[in-house]
């Protein structure tokens, strides 16, 4: 199963997107990294990798991150993990995350979650 | 020539530079950012400080390659700073690491081709350009003022002051941009009239490595 990532400025946001995620798709592989090891606001490079980690198999694993800097640790926190079976996800954080653990647990491939992920930011939502 | 024992000495008194003015870098980015540029700057210098500490306590700081020394204070900033400055600084420290690798010591050239790859660095990372309103804005007028004053008459002392007249005009530029790349981009044009933070701090790096030099 592809494991998914959520990286937020937030502890409490990054955990609680993940706790929205266990209402459709609670047998997902989904771990959060919030926030900086001291609880503050920002986004932690040892934090994303262990996140990564924790969710990592063959199937290969997507990152949702929120904005800034948590699109730049984590592009770095890819280049240091060095496989090409991790990707991020261009795509509004919460809507994303419901959508790829979802479509993750119904055991899509990682190829077709970030196709999928692409249309999320397009949708009109009324 | 400068040798990597003075090249540390540089950097840590970089680091001193950053932890002091942490409360004005912070200030500069109330009004346009999230307001932590200093808290984060001083937070990943201060471990910066910690690691050339144990090298000077191992007594292994002549030791140190300067690739690594550049690596290591890059890797310190991505892994601790947190905010964007963390990525962005760290991108650019690595980058200049790779060009100086095994060395113990550099030439001006050799530095201003590592500071180059440190530039590109950081313009690829923030997926940015100058006249957005960031820390290139002072960067990318700062290396193209030293290259050509160092051409000119191959003076390092009178090429870094150079460098660091243009990086302070470019901090002055950032004042009447508008941001488009960043936090401040969600601000706008309510951010005329206030100076880049990372513009800023860039330049206090690029004063202090003058004053030592």
């Amino acid at each position: 199963m592809v494991g998914i990532v959520i990286v937020s400025h937030s502890r409490n946001l990054a955990d609680s997107i993940v706790e929205l995620t266990g209402l459709m798709a609670a047998g997902a592989k989904v771990a959060a990294a919030g926030g900086l090891e001291d609880g503050g606001f920002g986004t932690d490079f040892q934090k994303i990798y262990q996140a990564i980690d924790s969710v990592y198999s063959e199937d290969g694993v997507i990152v949702l991150m929120d904005m800034g800097s948590a699109v730049m640790t984590t592009e770095m926190v890819l280049e240091a993990y060095g496989s090409d079976k991790v990707s991020m996800a261009d795509c509004p954080v919460v809507e994303g995350a419901v959508v790829a653990t979802v479509s993750a647990q119904a055991g899509m491939s990682r190829e077709e979650i970030l196709s999928s992920l692409k249309e999320v930011g397009m949708t009109a939502k009324f | 020539m400068i040798c990597n024992i003075e090249v540390i000495k540089i950097l840590d008194r970089i680091g001193d530079k950053i932890i002091e003015e942490k409360d004005f870098l912070t200030e500069l980015d109330r009004p346009i950012g999230d307001n932590d540029h200093g808290i984060n700057m001083a937070k990943g210098f201060t471990e910066v400080k910690k690691v050339f500490e144990t090298w000077e306590e191992n007594e292994t700081t002549e030791n140190q390659e300067l690739g690594s020394v550049f690596k290591t204070v890059g890797m310190t900033l991505v892994s601790k700073v947190g905010g964007s400055s963390g990525p962005l600084y760290g991108t650019a420290f690595m980058k200049m690491g790779m060009l100086l690798g095994g060395k113990k010591e550099m030439s001006f050239p050799e530095f201003l081709a590592a500071f180059q790859a440190g530039v590109e660095g950081v313009g690829q990372r923030g997926r940015s350009t100058t006249e957005e309103k960031t820390m290139l804005d002072a960067m990318v007028p700062a290396l193209n003022a030293m290259k050509e004053a160092y051409e000119a008459d191959k003076d390092v002392k009178a090429a870094f002051t150079a460098g660091v007249k243009a990086a302070e005009a470019g901090v002055e530029h950032t004042k009447d941009l508008i941001a488009t790349k960043g936090r401040a981009s969600y601000v706008g044009e309510r951010g005329i009239g206030h100076q880049d933070p990372g513009a800023t701090s860039f330049t206090m790096m690029l004063q202090t490595a003058e004053k030592y030099l």
